[in-house]
């Protein structure tokens, strides 16, 4: 077990170094980028020479990669010049990033609470009008374009209803920041009305983040159920004469949740490419949102530092999601 | 589950599906699988079950009216959707958005061109921009998806390492890099970049289904004929990969039309709007979604429609394939 | 039963959050009135008024020393808590007296006496005095090479050299004669001077607190600059003060300074909150939770005001174009072809279908607020037949053209680049003219594009930045290596050169009519480029919101407004 998480780690840490050079040259090979989005419209040939060369921009490749490479290994990924000017990049991964966590975290608690009861109730109702209705809605929630979506939410509920904010992670309310986790922060310092604020701004935001996720885990715990209500030791329970409760609780939950937390546990490395989007309609300040202001600004400095954080992120959750796995399935871990 | 001995690996759940698709390449001429009548192919016996399957059946007319729709487009639209006909009605102000009016029945955009015309010509390039980004995916998973399966060893485990790291990316994710790396986004960086996020599905699948044909019957006895081994791969086991493929590439064409919109709405698609397109339309209507909805609701309505029934129909199909739902 | 279970963890869990909804309540004096959402409450309101105004800003600010910034949410920001030598006349473009009662330029015009005001104190209790004045003007004046090629813009911009630089700059010395009195000595007159001073860039700031911040300590980080401790610590003169940036959530606090020489603000909190999407902005407006935001769509402005919002519009200090360069397509040498093409130009329906209502059709390289505007000059007349007819005199029918416009953009003086390039490229097509359609995005090669000349014709323009008129044509067409390429035209040098001399010239009177004969012969004999149109931006501010004045230069001062309780 052990020798195969370090194995995947050194994997990841070859795959990042890869990817960093990929992006490094690929950007740098755009036209416009820093020195245009610094200027702006009052830029003059000289003074776009000027700062290239202060920048050092004008450097060979190879140079400026491995000046980058020795920055970046002490921790300093450079400075942010568009999504939060001057501020150094990889903070602004650290500062955005319990956003997003918190909002996956709704997300992904709406798609479980409302996917695996329903998933596992069509199954049992099979090829009934609640069956189909169900199955169809979920098809529905992964067709309509997340944005669109997010926008409906907002416009009805936040405008015209008042009944939620429209945008943001909270109110001008002075909060006392302990872990940046605006909800937790709210209820361990027990200032109840600034949780209840956050929470209240991650509602609508986690509803539109969770349709995808809800449509997934639902497929899956109604297919997964379907085959182990079909599997012959069922049918002996039930020819045995338990009552339909003892075999729903012991037999049939219990191996039909297998494969439902695999998904649940990609499902969250998922929510980031939604997140982009969601975050983006209710201006909420997660790595989602970073993200497409840094490419709007050609923050190449953030978009690099982004893109390769979620990459890690993704390798290290699939990571937990499998050593999960292996614990949890008796036939994985007899091999 | 399905037989994987080398244990769950990054984007399992999605290989999984991938895997038990390409399986039913490998039972094609595998007589006793399929429960109706031996020695029928699975497909055909598909195709019978899925004739009657309502759910079917509702994909495949969505997916067939928004074909001849695409296909008659020119006949179809009243107008030239490039015609800036109401362009005098328009008014910054008071009048960005011209309403509807005889000849116009749905109004006009924000330049006086004709919403419904758009609309009808507008399936046109959003089916091209579906196809080709898929078909794309396709060649290009097919490629390595061949090279990895058919020749095995150090070449299948560098291109398959690759192909599942992309896997575990979201899709919309690794669009949105690509398309962000644009030096000039058009139509085509936004086919490109949706290729590239689709291209390891294919990729898997192919390799998956290569490596259930590799030991199968037909296959041995090919090789023990001394067939060389390109012929084996395009004769025999290519076509057997058939289904599956076609599977996935439904569901994949559903993704694709709404990654496409997603792109346009993060300012990534394409700028030049002179040739309509529903993605680019909806991401265009979000300035004036307050007070005229309808711009977006209208492109959005037939995305969500083309999208459902692609998935219908995929979802389906699947399920028809899967040699376990029989019952 | 894992199902129960899970009903049971469920009904527990709705339970105790909507218990602690109940708490939440109570805690805390609760000003929301419910049905506005959350965005209102948590501040204690006082009488009869709120006592925060909220402004929906459209991004972050760069830095709080606006020395080192230059773009207009930082401004925005900075305007509130510093002032300059000379300030703006509210709505208009004019300047007025603010740190400095009164200015006398010697004959020559290089030296420059400024009568300060008395018992000025910056926030931090630092005097306002000569001294401060000269301190500031010599840290402006010494920066180190990374500040000089970036930061530093509007400094390099407006006094073109630095100490020690290769460029001569402007500034040559200050001298504090007495505590009342600051003496300004330039290398060379510029109609510029002392105008240049409303800039924001050229605040004046407390030299304790420049000096204990390390205020020009700019060093580049990677391919961005890492600012000194000063920068998130800004200490000035004016009606607010600073109160905290919270990154995390996106807001700035500023609170009334309360020893302020002049008239206390009215509202004593402003918080701007960053809402990077439009239609965002509008829907926290609709829905109370900020009280104003800048640049409103023009599409809008009608359903914005039909809910009772009031939009305020600016009168227009900016000017679209379309830029030729000769140097490109040599038909574009022929002045018989430029003039062709401008009268092919449908002006009149463009300002009325595509810009907002307020805009001008351009006669000039200029709006009409600017000291130098020829108001006898006349609009080029729509006129088909005649484009053609020059057209096929100067032998360029049928040319090709190519036209450039940029993507994922809006500007102030160009709110729809698409559309605009629309109207325009059918106008010139209409005459015969082929044009090759190019566009590239904002940041990402159309401004590189255009500085290197990449493009036959383009789309751009220019808000100014004070009110001169070497701020507009100066800007377009003094340098050598300018835009519209005029030096590898027969007129380029000469005009620079008339550029430079009126520039010089000291008598104000002279000089405006000298602007004035200047704008003509550019538009009726060297035509370098096709000035379009102006547009008013606007500003749009939420029901109950009084006391806020539009200003054509994006210069409104907060201290004035109030928020009644709606």
């Amino acid at each position: 077990m052990l020798r195969f998480i370090v194995r995947r780690l050194l994997q990841m840490v070859g795959v990042l170094f890869v990817l960093s050079l990929l992006l490094f040259i690929w950007l740098r090979m755009l036209p416009g980028g820093t020195v245009s989005a610094i200027l702006g419209d009052r830029a003059t040939p000289e003074s776009r020479e000027r700062l290239t060369k202060a920048l050092g921009l004008d450097e060979p490749l190879y140079v400026q990669y491995w000046r980058y490479l020795k920055r970046a290994l002490t921790g300093n990924f450079g400075a942010s010049t568009g999504v939060v000017p001057g501020r150094d990049a990889f903070q602004i991964f650290i500062d955005r990033f319990p956003a997003t966590i918190e909002l996956s975290f709704f997300a992904i608690l709406i798609a479980i609470l409302l996917g695996i009861p329903l998933g596992y109730l069509a199954a049992r109702r099979r090829a009934s009008l609640f069956d189909n209705a169900s199955v169809i809605v979920s098809l529905i929630g992964v067709a309509v374009p997340v944005f669109f979506l997010a926008f409906l939410l907002k416009y009805f509920f936040a405008v015209k209803l008042g009944w939620l904010p429209v945008s943001g992670r909270q109110s001008n309310i002075d909060a006392t920041r302990v872990t940046n986790f605006f909800v937790l922060d709210g209820l361990m310092t027990r200032e109840w009305d600034a949780a209840w604020d956050a929470f209240k701004h991650l509602i609508l935001p986690a509803i539109t983040l969770s349709t995808i996720p809800f449509a997934v885990i639902f497929r899956i715990t109604r297919a997964s159920v379907l085959e182990v209500l079909d599997e012959d030791f069922v049918r002996t329970a039930e020819s045995k004469g338990l009552t339909n409760r003892i075999i729903r609780g012991r037999h049939v939950l219990r191996n039909a949740l297998l494969p439902v937390i695999t998904t649940v546990g990609l499902q969250v490395g998922g929510l980031l490419a939604g997140a982009i989007l969601t975050e983006s309609v209710f201006s909420f300040p997660g790595i989602g949102e970073a993200l497409a202001s840094a490419f709007s600004h050609r923050d190449y400095a953030v978009l690099q530092v982004l893109i390769m954080a979620s990459a890690a992120t993704f390798v290290i959750v699939n990571l937990i999601v499998d050593v999960l796995y292996a614990v949890v399935d008796p036939r994985v871990r007899t091999r | 589950m399905t037989d994987n001995p080398k244990g769950w690996k990054p984007g399992a759940r999605r290989k999984a599906k991938i895997d038990a698709l390409a399986q039913a390449a490998g039972q094609v001429q595998d007589a006793g699988t399929v429960a109706d009548t031996p020695g029928v192919s699975l497909i055909a016996s598909a195709w019978r079950r899925l004739r009657r399957d309502r759910v079917f059946l509702i994909g495949l007319t969505i997916t067939v009216l928004f074909l001849l729709v695409a296909l008659f487009a020119p006949l179809l639209a009243p107008h030239d959707p490039t015609a800036r006909l109401l362009l005098d009605k328009v008014r910054p102000q008071s009048n960005p958005i011209p309403g509807p009016e005889p000849g116009f029945p749905l109004g006009a955009d924000n330049v006086g061109r004709d919403l419904l015309s758009r609309l009808i010509v507008g399936s046109r390039q959003t089916l091209l921009v579906c196809v080709f980004a898929t078909l794309f995916s396709l060649i290009g998973g097919l490629i390595l998806g061949t090279l990895a399966g058919a020749f095995g060893g150090w070449i299948d485990s560098v291109v398959m390492r690759f192909v599942d790291i992309m896997l575990s990316i979201p899709s919309l994710l690794l669009a949105f890099s690509v398309a962000a790396m644009a030096a000039r986004p058009s139509q085509w960086t936004v086919i490109l970049a949706i290729s590239i996020a689709y291209l390891p599905i294919f990729a898997r699948l192919l390799r998956g289904s290569m490596l259930a044909q590799r030991h199968s019957d037909h296959v041995l006895a090919a090789r023990a004929l001394g067939v060389k081994q390109a012929p084996i791969i395009f004769r025999h086991m290519l076509p057997n990969s058939l289904g599956p493929v076609i599977v996935q590439a439904t569901l994949v064409l559903a993704t694709a039309v709404i990654d496409a919109a997603a792109l346009s709405f993060l300012g990534l698609g394409n700028p030049d709007d002179r040739q309509p397109e529903w993605g680019q339309m909806l991401g265009a209507a979000q300035k004036y979604i307050y007070d005229y909805p309808h711009l977006a609701f209208y492109p959005a309505a037939c995305i969500i429609l083309v999208a459902f029934g692609f998935t219908l129909m995929g979802e389906s199909l699947r399920e028809a394939l899967d040699p376990k739902s029989r019952r | 039963m894992k199902l129960t279970r899970l009903r049971t963890t469920v009904v527990l869990t709705a339970a105790v959050s909507l218990g602690l909804a109940g708490c939440a309540q109570s805690d805390r004096e609760s000003t929301s009135s419910g049905t506005t959402g959350s965005g209102s409450s948590g501040t204690a309101a006082a009488e009869g008024g709120s006592d925060t105004f909220t402004f929906g800003a459209a991004g972050a600010p760069e830095v709080f020393d606006p020395y080192y910034a230059s773009d207009g949410e930082t401004f925005r920001i900075t305007r509130q808590i510093f002032q300059g030598l000379l300030g703006i006349k509210p709505g208009t473009a004019d300047a007025q007296p603010e740190l400095a009662e009164s200015w006398e330029p010697s004959d020559d015009g290089l030296t420059w006496t400024f009568k300060l005001r008395q018992g000025v104190k910056f926030t931090d209790g630092e005097a306002f005095n000569a001294a401060a004045v000269c301190y500031n003007f010599e840290r402006m004046f010494e920066q180190n090479e990374v500040a000089q090629a970036g930061p530093a813009e509007y400094w390099a911009y407006t006094m073109l050299g630095f100490k020690g630089g290769e460029t001569e700059s402007l500034y040559k010395s200050c001298e504090a004669k007495d505590d009342a009195t600051a003496v300004i000595t330039l290398n060379r007159y510029t109609s510029d001077f002392p105008v240049m001073l409303t800039l924001e860039s050229f605040s004046m700031q407390s030299p304790k607190a420049l000096k204990d911040g390390d205020a020009n300590n700019v060093q580049k980080e990677g391919e961005g600059f890492k600012y000194p401790a000063y920068a998130s610590a800004p200490v000035g003169t004016g009606p607010y003060k600073l109160e905290k940036y919270d990154e995390a959530n996106k807001t700035i606090t500023l609170v009334r300074h309360d020893d302020f020489w002049g008239e206390k603000a009215k509202t004593a909190k402003i918080v701007f909150k960053i809402i990077p999407d439009e239609s965002t902005r509008r829907q926290e407006l609709e829905a109370g939770s900020i009280n104003a935001y800048d640049l409103p769509n023009p599409a809008d402005w009608k359903g914005l005001e039909d809910a009772g919002n009031q939009v305020l519009v600016r009168p227009a200090f900016n000017i679209l174009y379309m830029g030729l360069n000769p140097e490109k397509n040599a038909k574009l040498q022929d002045v018989r072809v430029r003039k062709a093409l401008y009268m092919a130009l449908n002006r009149d329906q463009l300002v009325a279908t595509q810009l907002p209502e307020g805009a001008k059709v351009a006669t000039q390289f200029m709006p009409d607020t600017v000291a130098g505007y020829n108001t006898g000059l006349e609009a080029t007349k729509y006129d088909v037949e005649g484009a053609k007819a020059l057209l096929k005199e100067a032998g360029a029918e049928g040319m090709t053209l190519q036209f450039a416009y940029p993507s994922e953009v809006s500007r102030p003086y160009m709110p729809d680049p698409q559309k605009i390039w629309d109207a325009l490229s059918a106008d010139l097509e209409a005459i015969g003219v082929k044009v090759e359609a190019v566009t590239k995005p904002w940041n990402g090669g159309y401004l590189d594009g255009v500085d290197n000349g990449l493009f036959d014709a383009w789309l751009l323009g220019w808000t100014g930045d004070y009110n001169s008129a070497n701020n507009f044509i100066g800007t377009f067409f003094g340098a050598d290596s300018n835009d519209f390429h005029t030096w590898s035209t027969d007129f380029g040098k000469t005009l620079s050169k008339e550029l430079d001399e009126t520039n010089g010239i000291v008598d104000e009177g002279e000089r405006t009519t000298a602007y004035e004969a200047l704008n003509q012969k550019i538009m009726e004999d060297y035509l370098p480029g096709l000035p379009i149109s102006h547009s008013p931006p606007a500003l749009v501010v939420g029901k109950g919101v009084e006391g806020l004045t539009a200003s054509p230069l994006t210069a409104e001062m907060f201290d004035t407004v109030t928020v009644s309780k709606s």
